[in-house]
């Protein structure tokens, strides 16, 4: 048994964690998290240069990493500096090209953005609701909501079914109506519209492949909030100690030590989850314990935002100090591929067949 | 025992049922319920209409022109202004100030103030809250020196709710720094446009404007405009944070609430099933439910107490805790029931509200984190506990 990250991971986390320690900074952030495009195009090219696209891709792919620590690592960091560029749909992206067997290069090198449109109106999380259809000519119908990537994408990867069977469609973004918005935490997302849309079939029977971007996608936002989690916290403990009512800092109150101290608790409980999630992307298991991460993810962010704004006070109200967009990034994490209650159904249903 | 509304307030129900639906006005109500584009303008409307109505200062005695009615009354109206939609009057003038003048102002500030808060001539907001006085109210710093038939403020306040509405602010200054903190405060009146005051807006987490910091730099008031007397500003303070406590459960605002996740969760669909049909949603939902029916009749009990005994006890810190923790799980599930949906940035769909999702939830996401505030603010639950432990508990 070894906790320690490989000579390879501990690498990129600190180039990584160096490079938006100094570059993308939380002032940074908000300033394009919220306006169009809702993300950095020359931040995002240095993210590609720096390897961190390639170190989501197997080597088949054309990357170098791929595995769920390598997500995890990458993901972790964003979630520090409230990272909003769409790296969740090239992720999932790559995971669906690398299954479909098409080439990714464009993709990992930054050049080619993907959006990858899988929950609709009716089926915001469950992969079995997709309704989208496809006919024999591959033209496609239906809509497609909340899809990451959408707002900067070329190229969009579509569910839809054909005779009941979910198939993996590519599109041309220019061939489909897209409203695109920026969200409430930051970043940006679309609505695409597919009314008899031309498409590419690139991968009939898709279930397990969307499944398994799935899973990866889970692992990321898992990680993602964990960081995120790590540095609501940290402010939190350090408003403690600094902030001075009744003649003596807050922290000194056992009221407000015992729920700082849970905070801490239940973001090692989700870290370990994340952990075991990450080791198991890409097993027979992996859905099982990604469900088990992303619903203590979605309990724990709650409690860690929560606490984190109700510790503060009114300070963490405001736009300008910064707690409160970490505080609206891991509340939404929880609206992104299933909600805590989604994922705990689906650990509900695996208690009969134990 | 009987838990049942007299026959008397059944008919005052019925009879502010119906002037809500005869005078608040439809475009009023619409953006009450989709939490989107209240105006000032709007605010003001029905502010007018209540007063000609005779039902603006409900707080009032009948003496200085209130409605002269029960807590259980004054409750049944905010009920019934609550699922009619109609907008929350904003307080500081007529629920908070005239209170306290009607109790420590001269015939003078009585007779000048109040007319002017019931014709709207005047909005007024509050100078309590500094960076450095939050929970700790009494360590508050802002100075005012008397020279003269003046006096003359130096600091600064923050969380001015409405302040950019408001042509009045009434503040807490600190007049002495002798003795304990709580002796050397006072109460008074200021005109906003007086030289040397700069108002701020504050953004909040959610992206609004609702709160300011307001930066006084020489300010010369009056000393006619003390309330009460010098470092006698604490004891206005405690009553004005005491005196109005019924509705502070915000009871109806919930129900209305409930209704609304309640509409909601029929209206999603998950694959074939609504979300209500889910049962881990729906637990959600009913537990919620289960919460507010007892918050419902803990209210109308301490409701009664104050109406026994004249004043309400310690125990409505416990309206607030619960009232405020049931309000955000409702906004909790608000947001939480329209998945995916709920994430666009409000102001990037006003007009997609219809396309997105159920109507009025466009705001879904942002209400749930502006009323975190809830809990925060008017003494937060900490300092709610804080009055339970002392004067319940007496630990």
């Amino acid at each position: 048994m070894d906790f320690n990250l490989t000579e390879d991971r501990r690498m990129l986390s600190d180039t990584l964690g160096r490079y938006l320690n100094d570059q993308y900074s939380l002032e940074h952030r908000n300033s394009v998290a919220y306006d169009t495009p809702f993300y950095d195009p020359a931040k995002w090219q240095e993210l590609a240069e720096l390897g961190v696209f390639a170190a989501l891709a197997h080597e088949e792919a054309g990357g170098f990493g791929g595995a769920g620590g390598d997500i995890s690592i990458v993901f972790e960091a964003m979630g520090k500096t409230l990272v909003c560029e769409p790296v969740l749909a090239l992720l999932m992206a790559s995971r669906l090209l690398s299954a479909a067997g098409k080439d990714q290069s464009s993709l990992l090198d930054g050049s080619t953005k993907y959006g990858v449109a899988l929950s609709e109106p009716d089926a915001p999380y469950d992969l079995t609701d997709i309704a989208a259809s496809a006919d024999a000519s591959h033209k496609l119908t239906g809509r497609k909501s909340a899809v990451y990537g959408a707002h900067v994408a070329d190229r969009i990867l579509v569910a839809a079914r054909r005779e009941g069977q979910l198939n993996l469609y590519e599109v041309a973004a220019t061939d489909v109506e897209i409203i695109s918005y920026g969200m409430i935490d930051g970043g940006g997302a679309g609505e695409v519209l597919l009314e008899n849309t031309h498409a590419e079939l690139i991968l009939e029977n898709a279930c397990a492949a969307v499944q398994d971007a799935t899973d990866a996608g889970v692992v990321a936002l898992c990680s993602e909030a964990v960081g995120a989690m790590e540095i609501a916290y940290d402010m939190t403990v350090d408003y403690l100690k600094q902030r001075k009512q009744f003649g003596r800092t807050i922290g000194s109150f056992q009221a407000l030590q015992h729920r700082a101290v849970d905070m801490l608790t239940e973001i090692e409980q989700a870290r370990s989850l994340t952990i075991k999630a990450a080791a198991e992307l890409g097993g027979a298991e992996a859905s099982r314990y990604a469900s088990m991460a992303k619903n203590m993810i979605g309990r724990a962010g709650r409690q860690i935002a929560e606490e984190a704004i109700q510790m503060h006070g009114g300070i963490a109200m405001t736009w300008e100090y910064g707690v409160s967009h970490y505080a609206k990034r891991i509340i939404m994490i929880d609206h992104q591929l299933g909600d805590t209650d989604y994922h705990l159904a689906r650990i509900m249903a695996d208690l009969n067949t134990a | 025992m009987d838990l049942n509304y007299t026959e008397e307030e059944r008919a005052f129900q019925s009879e502010v049922r119906q002037f809500l639906a005869d005078y608040l006005p439809k475009n009023i109500a619409a953006a009450v319920r989709a939490h989107d584009g209240l105006t000032k303008e709007m605010m003001d409307e029905w502010h007018a209409i209540l007063n000609k109505k005779g039902w603006l200062a409900t707080v009032w005695p009948k003496d200085f022109g209130g409605p002269g009615w029960s807590p259980v009354q004054k409750h049944i109206f905010e009920e019934e202004c609550c699922r009619a939609n109609a907008p929350r009057i904003v307080p500081f003038g007529v629920n908070m100030l005239g209170p306290v003048l009607q109790k420590f102002g001269t015939k003078e500030q009585q007779d000048t103030v109040l007319p002017r808060i019931l014709s709207g001539e005047d909005w007024w907001c509050q100078g309590y809250s500094e960076p450095g006085a939050g929970s700790d109210l009494a360590s508050l710093k802002t100075r005012a020196v008397r020279e003269g038939d003046d006096y003359v403020i130096n600091g600064q306040k923050t969380w001015t709710t409405l302040g950019q509405h408001a042509n009045k602010i009434f503040c807490l200054v600190r007049t002495s720094t002798e003795g304990k903190p709580q002796e050397g405060i006072s109460f008074l009146l200021v005109d906003l446009d007086t030289p040397g005051i700069e108002m701020r807006p504050i953004r909040l987490i959610e992206g609004g404007h609702e709160v300011n910091e307001v930066f006084f730099t020489d300010v010369r008031v009056p000393s006619k405009n003390l309330v009460g007397e010098e470092n006698k500003g604490w004891t206005i303070a405690k009553y004005l944070l005491s005196h109005e406590r019924t509705g502070i459960a915000g009871v109806g605002f919930s129900m209305q609430a409930l209704e609304e996740v309640k509409a909601i969760a029929a209206t999603i669909k998950r694959g074939a099933k609504r979300l209500i049909d889910e049962p881990l949603f729906a637990a959600r939902l009913a537990k919620v439910e289960i919460d507010l029916e007892a918050m419902k009749i803990t209210n109308l009990r301490m409701l009664f107490r104050a109406q026994e005994q004249g004043a309400p006890g310690p125990e409505t810190s416990i309206l607030k805790i619960k009232g405020s923790v049931i309000n955000q799980e409702l906004q909790d599930l608000a947001r939480r029931a329209l998945g995916p949906l709920a994430a666009p940035f409000p102001g990037h769909v006003s007009e997609g509200n219809l396309l997105f999702g159920p109507p009025d939830t466009a705001f879904n996401a942002a209400r749930y984190f502006n009323n975190r505030k809830t809990s925060i603010f008017g003494g937060s639950n900490e300092i709610q506990r804080n009055i339970l432990t002392k004067t319940v508990l007496e630990l």
